[in-house]
């Protein structure tokens, strides 16, 4: 699985690190995404999952052939 | 109510976030039965909070407001079928299945049907009779989106009746874009209701500093025109603010015309219980729901994060699983180069603390408390502080009365 994170779209809302902690963190000055593992292990794909797809800006994409 | 079975097909009735989120919980809950969306604009599922900020500015393609590009759309194995309404639903007839008619004749059986119709925006009281004006608009579609955008660019004059999220979002846009603005609203400062007055202040600084003319505590009588096109907005006072375009932003009422008749409790919304469930069969998400909070009694939000998290509930009830809907509500708004983000509630009398960062330096987190309890917080330029003192929240939402 490969994960992108479009800072554009980000509007600081946090709800992919309420789900999924250990990819995804805010950057302290503006609150955007920071994305901390491009290529998360399998244990954490379900939360990635969910985290792109409840992001309410639509700002993370998934490939799921990687 | 009785549990039904997993049904063999869901049919969603709405196509926007809240609808396209229902479809994604399901096939991550690993729902394998046939799942049809009806939508009754006809685009592609896209977003809304983008209309009155990066699409009505122009920094945005409208394409870019899409919520899934097509391949994503593609592998939720769903059929969209977008350009017609539903125009009622019956759930008497059928003791397996739900029906909804759309507005083509067609009929569509369900063993789950979710309701996900939105709200359109409320309208100025027109009397009888009377044509509208052109240059008068609302926002809520991304049709009604590039037709502001098209209206402003040929305009230098723009009146915002509403002072609520919306209407302050186009004023900030639209002075960006170099029109002179002026933002109307009965509220003494803008967004006042959501934000309490301690932030609504200084929400009012930050509009007044950029240029915006807040003519707020007043309310609106009516429009002035001239060969059918607005020329003005008429104030209580008589006062009359000239305009080349207004845009009418004063709230959202719920679209649940088409359900009249339907047998379903229809009250400022589809009323459900805790599980986001409004009959047998039937389930209601995003702006349309009217749902028993666990904690705050009756609630309908009509907020973004509101639409994917009620429809991840609604997903869960059609997979047999018993959740009760009780989210912390949030919102954020941006607004020229402040994003704020409330999480929980302000309500009327809360009192305010600054905990992080200071309220004259352009970043904070303001908490609020009621009664020893805190409902919220915000935070001013600073998303990532805000977010952390959400667990404050947890645990601590007043119940209901």
């Amino acid at each position: 699985m490969n994960v992108a994170v479009d800072e554009d779209k980000c509007c600081g809302a946090g709800s992919c690190v309420l789900v999924a902690p250990e990819v995804f963190d805010q950057r302290d000055e503006d609150g955007i995404v920071l994305l901390l593992e491009s290529s998360p292990p399998e244990p954490q794909h379900a939360a990635v999952r969910e985290a792109a797809d409840i992001c309410p800006a639509s700002a993370i994409t998934l490939r799921e052939d990687t | 109510m009785t549990p039904v079975a997993v049904p063999e097909d869901v049919l969603v009735v709405g196509a926007s976030a809240a609808g396209l989120s229902t479809v994604e919980a399901l096939r991550r809950k690993g729902y394998e039965g046939t799942v049809t969306v009806l939508g009754d604009e006809p685009h592609a599922p896209y977003d809304r909070p983008p209309l009155s900020k990066q699409v009505l500015s122009g920094a945005w393609e409208p394409e870019r407001a899409r919520l899934r590009r097509q391949e994503g759309l593609a592998a939720l194995d769903a059929d969209f079928v977008l350009g017609d309404a539903a125009e009622a639903l019956d759930i008497g007839t059928d003791p397996d299945a739900a029906i909804v008619r759309t507005a083509s004749g067609r009929t569509w059986r369900a063993g789950a049907v979710v309701i996900a119709t939105g709200a359109r925006p409320r309208q100025l009281p027109r009397t009888r009779g009377e044509p509208g004006l052109a240059g008068v608009h609302l926002l809520r579609t991304l049709g009604d989106a590039i037709a502001l955008r098209a209206s402003l660019s040929s305009a230098s004059r723009l009146v915002v009746i509403g002072d609520g999220v919306l209407g302050t979002e186009i004023a900030a846009t639209a002075t960006g874009m170099g029109l002179a603005v002026t933002l109307a609203g009965p509220q003494h400062s803008p967004m006042a209701d959501q934000l309490g007055p301690l932030v609504a202040a200084r929400l009012a600084q930050l509009h007044t500093a950029r240029g915006v003319n807040l003519l707020l505590g007043d309310t609106v009588s009516g429009l002035t025109g001239e060969q059918g096109r607005v020329t003005g907005v008429r104030m209580s006072g008589g006062e009359v603010i000239p305009a080349d375009v207004v845009v009418v932003a004063i709230g959202a009422v719920p679209n649940t015309s088409w359900l009249e008749g339907s047998g379903l409790r229809l009250d400022d919304g589809v009323v459900c219980d805790e599980y986001c469930r409004a009959a047998r069969r039937v389930y209601a998400a995003g702006d349309v729901a009217r749902w028993r909070h666990e904690s705050l009694g009756s609630s309908r939000l009509e907020n973004r994060t509101n639409a994917t998290e009620q429809a991840r509930t609604v997903a869960a009830g059609i997979m047999g699983e018993k959740v009760r809907y009780a989210p912390v509500p949030y919102f954020w708004t941006d607004q020229f180069d402040v994003k704020i983000q409330v999480h929980g509630r302000i309500p009327a009398g809360a009192e305010a603390t600054i905990v992080d960062g200071e309220l004259g330096a352009g970043r904070f987190v303001a908490r609020y408390e009621l009664g020893g309890a805190v409902t919220g917080v915000l935070g001013w330029n600073m998303p990532k502080q805000a977010r952390l003192r959400r667990r404050e929240i947890v645990g601590s939402l007043a119940p209901a009365p």
